[in-house]
């Protein structure tokens, strides 16, 4: 194991990003300026300019074309990063869904915001959840030092020969983005070690014709899709193998669904992305006055760990699930919706609370979950558990 | 002249970069402008090409017509998606990770990829000055999804968004000058071209690729499907576009405008309209006015041009 380096310096965590980006050695960089993604893509530009980082900086007129023009520069076998947020998102989202069926190992930070309309350009999870079907590997991460890790991470499970899929970093926008936090950055040696040079297996080259994106009859069609399926479920070993990797090299243990003092815990908090980090502190002072609570943080989101989501949750009898993100008319938020189709078949089925929080950057505060814990206790107490609650909204 | 008509095209390359076997309807001329063109790109070229007739015919999984790399991603990016296989050769070509050797990169698009949904990509592509040619096919409407109207398609044209009816004659909009706009954005190369000239396509299309920085070509592609005329006559309405000036051929090369084919003579529209059944229902008022504004633009554009007697 290699000795981490324990130097920590104070810096914008879409510095960091950027920063690590540069320390992947990345070929093109093509996006769009949209808030609150702009420190990241403004820092690569600086990067670029000041001939830090030898790449193209592709300043294109929207982020359709920024997504377009990261298919083209992939395909052509250049490790590619772009970043986006809400509206950005989803103006490519026609691009999004087209490179993953394409296998074009992408890797894009989402700087998490909602969407219009009202606008708004603090954070939440919608923009997300609207591509979450979309065939990418998506990842949420719940501080800064989390973010600038995950990019090494995210070029190599995208690039991985095994993998060849497309990765969604999503970092809370202003919560992260435009936080300043104590950051641990890795020597280049470790990122050397890390992640190796991408060697793409197929590549548009005149020594090796191929035609990508071809057109699909009924006839074939399915079986696409069925092997696009497959091919993103057969990526968690080299998921789960980044992770021990990076340990080694770090120091720092991460995996697609963690846990805090959830081993007794009868009832559990599920949450994704910055709102863990907060959970955990509001959980230490439940526990003070004997609450039997704990956290389950998803990391990874897409593929879905399933078999590691049941196994965290064996034991509870109640999960309050925390959601950022609306599914208007539907059953409650994202999180939840698949949390119960996840658990449903099970012999054993623990209570399920539903909240919404947070949305549109309201802020969530260690307060704030102690509250929906003891609404979850009334909802349970009255039987109306099923029912998801929109938390904080004013009637 | 006649004889050199006949046999010149027969002096193209002989390798077929873009094969027979694709499902474009019989006599079709767009499908004959790729193939054209592709032999002009030669084998050491990527095509980033946009959805529509010549994507979906030619590349129906697992076949495939290409014999160069070639690439689809969606209808209105072939533009953009072009310019990020030329940053990511160039940076590999820069830092080492793959050899130095010129690669003629080419977007493809139809009217509507280029003119209607592609027009911000491509202006993107075309202002941030990336090393690439764009082909567009214009067959003057979506023919992929059934002959719908693009801006493309000439005043008076029935399609099936623009039908012709008891109080409506086709299209009420003038074609959108698509080169001019190229040309505006002050490119090296811009030129129009339609495969009924196979040897002029071919040049330009080679002049195109030598360019440094962005070119354009504009090429008429007759469909005789869209177009209601029968299958064996897409080259002779081809030429009759150009004969009438319909559509002009020439180029603008570093802001400099030639014209590539000039007849002392045009003939008469009715020449080019008669036989095409999406001219059909034309009156001869409607179609005075239409030969009044093709007059008008042919003078317009030869004032520009500067090989011409004027
Ligand atoms: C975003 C989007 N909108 C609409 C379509 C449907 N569509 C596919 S091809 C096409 C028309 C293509 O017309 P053109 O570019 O002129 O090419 P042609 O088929 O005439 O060669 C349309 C409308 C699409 N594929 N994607
Ligand atoms: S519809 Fe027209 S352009 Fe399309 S394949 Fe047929 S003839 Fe060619
Ligand atoms: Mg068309």
């Amino acid at each position: 194991m290699t000795e981490p380096s324990r130097k920590k310096i104070g810096v914008e965590v879409s510095i960091a990003v950027s920063e690590a980006v540069k320390q992947c050695d990345v070929d093109v960089v093509s996006a769009y300026p949209i808030t609150p993604q702009t420190h990241i893509v403004e820092h690569l530009a600086e990067l670029v300019a000041q001939g830090e980082l030898d790449a193209e900086f592709v300043p294109v007129e929207s982020e359709h074309s920024a997504m377009s023009v990261c298919a083209g520069s992939v395909a052509a076998g250049a490790r590619t990063f772009t970043s986006t947020a809400s509206q950005g998102l989803a103006l490519m989202a026609e691009i999004v869904y087209c490179v993953s069926a394409m296998r074009l190992p992408i890797v894009m930070v989402v700087a998490n915001r909602s969407l219009s309309s009202p606008l708004s350009i603090w954070n939440d999870h919608s923009d997300a959840m609207m591509v979450r079907d979309s065939g990418w590997i998506q990842v949420f991460v719940e501080n800064g030092q989390e973010s600038y890790d995950h990019i090494f991470w995210c070029f190599r499970v995208a690039e991985d020969e095994k993998s060849l899929h497309p990765v969604m970093l999503n970092m809370d926008g202003f919560i992260l983005t435009h936080t300043i936090e104590p950051i641990e950055y890795w020597e280049d040696e470790m990122v050397k070690k890390y992640l190796p040079p991408f060697q793409p297996k197929f590549r548009l080259h005149p020594e090796h014709p191929l035609t990508m994106g071809a057109f699909g009859p009924p006839e074939i069609f399915t079986e696409c899709k069925k092997a696009q399926d497959q091919a993103l479920i057969a990526t968690m070993p080299v998921i789960e193998k980044a992770w021990e990797e990076m340990e080694k090299i770090c120091g720092r243990k991460y995996s697609a669904v963690e846990t805090y003092r959830a081993e007794d815990a009868k009832t559990l908090l599920v949450t994704m992305g910055s709102f863990s980090e907060t959970a955990r502190v509001a959980i230490d002072e439940m526990r003070e006055t004997g609450e039997e609570i704990g956290l389950v943080s998803l990391r990874l989101w897409r593929p879905f760990p399933f078999e590691k989501f049941r196994n965290a949750v064996k034991n509870a009898e109640n999960l309050i699930v925390i959601d950022r993100a609306m599914v208007f008319g539907g059953p409650g938020g994202p999180v939840a919706s698949e949390i119960r189709s996840a658990l449903y078949s099970g012999k054993k089925r623990p209570r399920i609370v539903n909240f919404i929080a947070g949305l549109a950057g309201r802020d969530v505060q260690p307060d704030d979950f102690y509250q929906m814990v003891q609404h979850a206790k009334t909802k349970i107490k009255d039987g109306t558990e099923d029912e998801y609650e929109i938390y904080g909204v004013r009637e | 002249m006649i004889n050199l008509d006949l046999y010149a095209p027969l002096m193209l390359p002989k390798e077929e970069l873009f094969t027979s076997g694709h499902r474009a309807c019989q006599g079709c001329a767009e499908a004959l402008a790729v193939r054209i063109v592709c032999k002009a790109l030669g084998r050491n070229s990527i095509v980033a090409m946009a959805t529509g007739c010549m994507e979906i015919v030619s590349s129906p999984l697992p076949t495939t017509a290409w014999q160069i790399p070639w690439i689809h991603v969606a209808f209105e990016n072939a533009a953009a998606v072009a310019s990020g296989v030329e940053s990511g050769l160039k940076a590999l070509m820069r830092k080492g990770r793959l050899p130095h050797k010129k690669i003629t990169i080419a977007g493809m698009a139809g009217d509507g990829g280029t003119a209607d949904i592609g027009l911000q990509a491509l202006s993107g592509a075309m202002e941030r000055g990336h090393d690439m040619i764009f082909v567009c096919y214009d067959n003057e409407a979506y023919m992929n999804t059934g002959i719908q109207r693009s801006s493309a398609t000439p005043f008076g044209a029935s399609t099936t968004t623009s039908p012709a009816g008891k109080v409506k004659a086709g299209q009420e909009t003038w074609k959108k000058n698509m080169p001019e706009i190229m040309a505006a954005h002050g490119i090296p190369y811009v030129a129009t071209a339609c495969s009924a000239y196979p040897i002029d396509l071919y040049e330009k299309v080679k002049r195109a690729a030598l360019v440094k920085g962005p070119a354009y070509v504009h090429c008429l592609s007759v469909c005789p499907t869209g177009w209601r005329i029968p299958s064996g006559d897409a080259i002779r309405y081809g030429r009759l576009a150009v004969e009438t000036a319909a559509f002009p051929l020439y180029e603008v090369i570093d802001g400099k405008y030639q014209l590539t084919f000039d007849s002392p003579k045009l003939k008469p529209i009715t020449d080019y309209f008669k036989g095409q059944g999406r001219f059909r229902h034309l009156t001869p008022e409607a179609v005075a006015r239409i030969q009044e504004r093709i007059t008008r633009d042919y003078e317009k554009l030869r004032a520009k041009c500067e090989n011409v007697n004027k």
